[in-house]
């Protein structure tokens, strides 16, 4: 297990305060000026050495992600968006380092920003979270009249503004060429890509978007070293990842684990187990909703990281474990997502926009087993002809939880329909 | 939506204007629009919780923007409300996470408590109640937003006792209603029990 002196997030339950003078005394903003004097490069060389990859749900390492920024002054501003609009069903991680830990994002920030040539920060967080926006909002107020940030920040010399914009409720704009187009006063609707932001994103200028405790963990990474991070987790898989644990487990909880930690593990060890004991459970899934789901004869053994989460064909996702019992009705769970994503497709591609509807009227009637066995196929067909036909992967997103559960309990899809037609001619 | 009764003209009062200049001033010259959310959402605090026509006209004035653009904004998200609401929203999570974990149940209790369907006012003009999505707090499961804050960690008894005090005039403490005070597991956390 992790042990509390090697934890970036040692105020994620919100026990001391959030404000600066707390803040500096857990370690945040000791020695910026000096990480900062280390220029540029030697910035992003440490993170892509620490292994870090985004914490948001792609995975893309976060080093080689900056290293895209132009290298030299354009003569336009070079921007950081930090993706605060945590959104994805399962997933509470960013609101807690907001609330909690405001200034390691508001520092990660302007490190961040120094490694990538970047001279603005916009925070782009979801509507909903007010009182997080206030936390964050009085953070950002509190570095500038502390010349944390600002014309000199830390005393640096470099110029750096932090920027905290909410959002107003749509789960797309955590799509990130949808966030920027929020973020310039317009609907959210991803655009396509190329060209990608780091050539021309808010704006039109070069822009990196990464998600909240991709940069939260940046000043501690620099601070202790990238041998530090990446001696945690297996190769390719490093760093310590705060996880979310929701379901039908005794004790829900967010805690920071070390990266590959085994899935039963994390949830006996922290969340009190699940509901009746590990063998009452059915399924789990382990990265936030968009993933599929596994079964429990993989999640017996499975590592939670990015590499053998892919190699049973789900994904770590955001971290957010969604962990249901016997008693769960996994196709009513699973139609329950259908709608999710229903409701929030921006409606722009035709796959996406007809498809998720269509594909939740679909799992509505096999919740009931009001359809026809062969309909699981046309399901099936209709999803792969969504996922990869789409500007931006919410259209992924909503194929593949349909995906993972008929690849894992299609009988009991199947069952249901049998049993409800056996019925039906009587009734009738 | 065609019997809403339209104010025929909206403006920011002194207060608000000064914090929606201080809003604009984020973004660069040239870039007002990007103030248009920001300055929506003023406008709906200032109008009782919703946004007529004409506040929507107002801040596209400000910006200097095309009005359908302003439209199109207050349409495609969800936090504005484009009829009037009642004093207290209550937006009830029935994602999945918050299903597992007996939504259903809470939203039930509120509608019979309130005696409203979703979507719906109470008669006393008090409570607006909506089911809404995911709102990412889901390790504190079942949860509601009241207005700018969340209730969590809830049941059937708790639910009420929330709704029993906003009746009452009064704002009970946000926050998770089972003894938690955030997202640590019940009972004590697991980690980060001894000083750092």
């Amino acid at each position: 297990m992790l042990k509390d002196q090697d934890r970036i997030f040692t105020n994620l339950y919100g026990n001391q305060g959030w404000e600066l003078d707390a803040a500096q005394a857990r370690g945040d903003w000791d020695g910026t000026k000096a990480l900062i004097s280390k220029g540029r490069h030697w910035i992003c060389e440490e993170i892509k050495a620490s292994g870090l990859r985004g914490r948001g749900g792609a995975g893309f390492s976060t080093g080689l992600k900056w290293s895209f920024m132009p290298k030299e002054p354009t003569g336009r501003m070079h921007y950081l968006v930090v993706n605060a609009d945590e959104g994805e069903p399962g997933t509470c991680k960013d609101r807690d380092m907001m609330r909690n830990e405001p200034h390691k994002l508001v520092e990660g920030c302007l490190l961040a920003g120094a490694g990538m040539g970047a001279n603005a920060a916009y925070i782009y967080i979801r509507g909903e979270f007010y009182r997080e926006a206030e936390h964050l909002q009085a953070a950002i107020d509190q570095a500038y009249e502390a010349g944390l940030i600002g014309k000199n920040a830390c005393g640096s010399g470099f110029v750096f503004d932090v920027y905290l914009h909410r959002g107003a409720g749509a789960y797309i704009c955590g799509e990130e060429m949808a966030l920027i187009e929020s973020l310039e006063g317009k609907k959210g609707q991803p655009r396509l890509k190329p060209p990608f932001p780091a050539a021309m994103g808010l704006y039109g200028c070069p822009t990196t978007v990464n998600n909240v405790e991709t940069i939260a963990v940046v000043p501690t990474i620099l601070r202790r070293g990238a041998s530090w991070f990446s001696a945690f987790g297996r190769e390719n898989n490093t760093g310590t990842k705060v996880f979310c644990i929701s379901g039908h487990v005794n004790n829900p909880c967010n805690v920071e684990e070390e990266m590959s930690i085994p899935l039963r593990e994390l949830i006996e060890r922290h969340a009190g187990g699940v509901q009746g004991g590990w063998e009452n459970l059915k399924a789990i899934i382990p990265g936030g909703s968009s993933v599929p789901m596994l079964p429990k004869s993989i999640c017996d053994n499975v590592l939670m990281d990015y590499d053998s989460l892919r190699e049973q064909q789900s994904g770590l996702g955001t971290a957010a474990v969604i962990v249901m019992d016997k008693s769960t009705d996994l196709i009513a769970a699973i139609a329950r997502l259908s709608k999710f994503y229903k409701h929030e497709s921006c409606g722009q591609c035709t796959p996406c926009r007809e498809g998720t509807g269509w594909m939740w009227r679909v799992m509505e009637r096999l919740v009931t087993g009001d359809a026809e066995i062969n309909e699981i196929d046309s399901l099936l067909e209709v999803s792969k002809q969504i996922e990869g036909h789409t500007i931006c992967a919410l259209g992924d997103a909503a194929a593949w939880p349909i995906q993972g559960l008929m690849r894992h309990f299609r009988n009991e899809v199947e069952e249901r329909i049998l049993s409800k037609n056996k019925v039906t001619p009587a009734a009738a | 939506m065609t019997d809403i009764i339209q104010p025929d003209s909206f403006e920011f009062t002194t207060d608000m204007l000064s914090e929606a200049n201080k809003i604009i001033a984020r973004y660069p010259e040239g870039r007002q629009a990007s103030a248009v959310m920001p300055l929506l959402d003023l406008a709906q605090r200032q109008n009782d919780g919703w946004l007529p026509r004409a506040a929507m006209d107002h801040v596209a004035d400000i910006l200097g923007m095309p009005k359908i653009r302003v439209y199109e904004v207050a349409t495609f998200y969800t936090m504005y409300n484009l009829q009037p609401v009642g004093e207290h929203v209550v937006q009830v999570c029935t994602t999945t996470p918050c299903a597992l974990r007996g939504a259903e149940k809470v939203l039930h209790t509120i509608k019979t408590e309130l005696g409203v369907e979703t979507g719906g006012t109470t008669s006393d003009g008090k409570f607006t109640v909506l089911e809404v999505e995911c709102l990412g707090a889901c390790v504190n499961a079942p949860m509601i937003q009241i207005d700018d804050d969340y209730y969590e960690d809830l049941d059937e008894l708790s639910t009420k006792k929330v709704l029993d005090s906003f009746k009452k005039g009064e704002k009970p403490a946000p926050g998770p209603q089972n003894g938690r005070t955030g997202s640590e597991p019940k009972g004590g956390p697991t980690v980060l029990t001894g000083n750092i």
